[in-house]
């Protein structure tokens, strides 16, 4: 990858996401692309800022870690936290600011470019310049390269899009930051978290996704036994997150979670325009699909025309009887 | 009469006219090739829509204003807000050659001017547009208005003066309560919309529709990012059909190396 970090000013802020007391791989990768603009100072805050920054100082490409203490942080609330990135901009000058693209990072992110009076950038998949950046529009059917004329530039990451910085190795500075008094306009009721012991669906070397052919929640059952034999995640198309068979987050494509693992295993999907969007840069694709005519063999590096309830058991047997 | 607040609730609901979701883009000439395609109301703004209609239906809206920015032709995804239940309708006339080029925060600002004018209680927008994909718009309006923000929405309940809002987010749902006025951004799984029936469609062709132009509300809506290039995806090479799934396997554990 072209580095540029010599050549340009930019003084990037990037928002970090604290996952159970890790950043966020979506913050990480969003370290990565900040990287390749200038220094990088990374905001965490909330009732526990202190160890989040201890965690944050030792991120590879992090130079400076700014903490703001104060329990109405948690939960991310866009109506506290983006008058907080909005001082910090004003304060320390920056030029950038920079999020992973997670419900977190496209919550605040245009807020805080709102108080700036910016026009945020969403999923960046590429860094041109310190102003110039790629994304993909339509659908992912389109790459635009686009400059901005902002002071300052609001940028949501695609975390496929770059490498996630390592989470040791690093040695920045921590500051403290003046935390706001509390707007409380808005108030966190509760998280109704889905716990899964599978790998992320955004950050798994192998997704194994079911459609419309799984044809009811129970069958993905199936997907699940070669998933885990492969310590792989488990996605699926909208249409079978909306008849409830799996819940929203498992959701891949344009409006859902975006992928791009080595591998990519689709069973009983069609390949709606909608669906690729969220999985098209994965490196391996095949799929498993009764029907020959299905969209989804004209991008697939593997096709196989026939029942998924008999490829999958098999493929499992062969993966046990040889090792994964 | 003693009345609560919820009772008189105005819900403003913003519209866009895109290039039908079916519809794959082709690029040519460093320039998309969107003319002649067929155009709808986005997917993410008919939820918003629903959305309103079922709150006045449970009686705890007593209007709904539709809005849209755009060329002329915009006038239709009005006409058929209208025909599916919404009251009055907004329409922010660009001129054809800007139509393409207004940015998420330009509609923002121009709807932070109507804001005062329209006075609503609730503001609902899709979580996106299907063909820019910058999911921004909710969030710079609720920032511009200073008023709380319900993004990814899919569960919205009103009451006692508050919006409790369920939130799509990565590994799960979050649950919100904002205070009125706030902005919501309509996510898939909030409702499913309804067809306008052709009585309707037939009334909706009469309701009034306040066009407004551009340039008398003193936004500037020249963009902020200039597109310097539009290419089309590297196209992946073709790839093989097996026949049996021992060659699926052979082929996926000796030549690609992923099982």
């Amino acid at each position: 990858m072209l580095r540029f970090s010599s050549r340009m000013l930019g003084k990037v802020l990037v928002v970090a996401e604290m996952v159970n007391g890790k950043a966020s791989p979506a913050t990480l990768s969003a370290i990565t692309a900040a990287s390749q603009i200038g220094p990088v100072t990374a905001l965490v805050a909330g009732s526990n800022a202190k160890a989040a920054a201890e965690v944050m100082t030792k991120v590879q490409s992090v130079a400076d870690v700014l903490a703001t203490a104060g329990d109405h942080y948690d939960h991310g609330m866009p109506e506290e936290y983006a008058p907080l990135v909005d001082a910090a901009v004003r304060t320390h000058g920056y030029t950038h600011v920079f999020a992973g693209t997670s419900a977190f990072g496209k919550n605040v992110v245009p807020r805080a470019a709102a108080l700036a009076g910016c026009m945020p950038i969403a999923e960046i998949t590429g860094v041109k310049g310190e102003d110039t950046f790629v994304r993909q529009t339509y659908a992912g059917n389109a790459i635009t390269t686009v400059k901005s004329k902002d002071k300052v530039k609001f940028c949501t990451v695609r975390g496929t899009a770059f490498e996630r910085a390592a989470a040791e190795g690093g040695s920045a500075k921590v500051a403290d930051l003046a935390a706001l008094p509390p707007v409380k306009k808005s108030k966190f009721v509760e998280d109704k978290l889905t716990t899964s012991d599978k790998p992320d669906l955004t950050t798994a070397a192998t997704v194994i996704s079911g459609g419309r052919g799984m044809k009811s929640g129970e069958n993905f059952k199936v997907l699940d036994e070669l998933a885990t034999l492969l310590h792989a995640a488990v996605g699926a198309t909208r249409a079978v997150v909306d008849a409830g068979y799996v819940p929203n987050e498992m959701q891949v494509g344009q409006t859902g979670k975006t992928v791009a693992p080595n591998f990519y295993l689709a069973c009983g999907i069609s390949g709606a325009i909608q669906h690729v969007a969220g999985m098209k840069d994965s490196k391996v694709i095949a799929v498993v699909n009764t029907d020959e005519e299905a969209p989804f063999f004209q991008i697939a590096d593997y096709g196989i025309v026939e029942d998924l309830f008999k490829v999958v058991p098999a493929l499992t047997e062969k993966v046990k009887a040889n090792g994964p | 009469m003693f009345r609560t607040l919820p009772n008189y609730l105005k819900v403003a609901v913003c519209v866009k006219r895109v290039v039908d979701y079916t519809v794959k883009v082709r690029v040519k000439d460093n320039k998309l090739q969107t003319a002649n395609s067929k155009m709808s109301v986005n997917p993410f703004d008919e939820i918003a829509i629903e959305e309103a209609v079922q709150l006045k239906e449970k009686k705890l809206a007593t209007e709904i204003v539709a809005v849209t920015i755009g060329n002329k032709k915009a006038e239709e995804v009005l006409r058929t807000a209208m025909a599916l239940g919404c009251d009055k309708a907004v329409h922010v006339v660009v001129p054809d050659a800007a139509a393409e080029q207004v940015e998420p925060l330009a509609v923002a600002q121009i709807l932070q001017k109507l804001h005062d004018d329209i006075k609503p209680d609730i503001w609902i927008l899709g979580k996106q547009a299907v063909d820019g994909d910058f999911g921004c718009t909710a969030q710079l309006l609720a920032g511009l208005l200073g008023v709380p923000q319900g993004t990814f929405a899919s569960k919205i309940e009103v009451k006692d003066n508050a919006v409790t809002v369920t939130r799509e987010v990565d590994a799960g749902h979050q649950v919100v309560e904002l205070t009125m006025p706030c902005v919501l951004a309509a996510d898939l799984r909030l409702n499913t919309p309804r067809f306008p029936k052709l009585p309707n469609i037939m009334k909706a062709r009469k309701k009034p529709i306040d066009t407004l132009e551009v340039a008398k509300l003193g936004v500037d809506i020249a963009p902020r990012l200039t597109t310097e290039l539009v290419t089309e995806p590297e196209a992946r090479k073709a790839g093989v059909k097996v026949k049996t799934v021992d060659d699926l396997y052979d082929k996926l554990h000796n030549e690609a190396k992923v099982l």
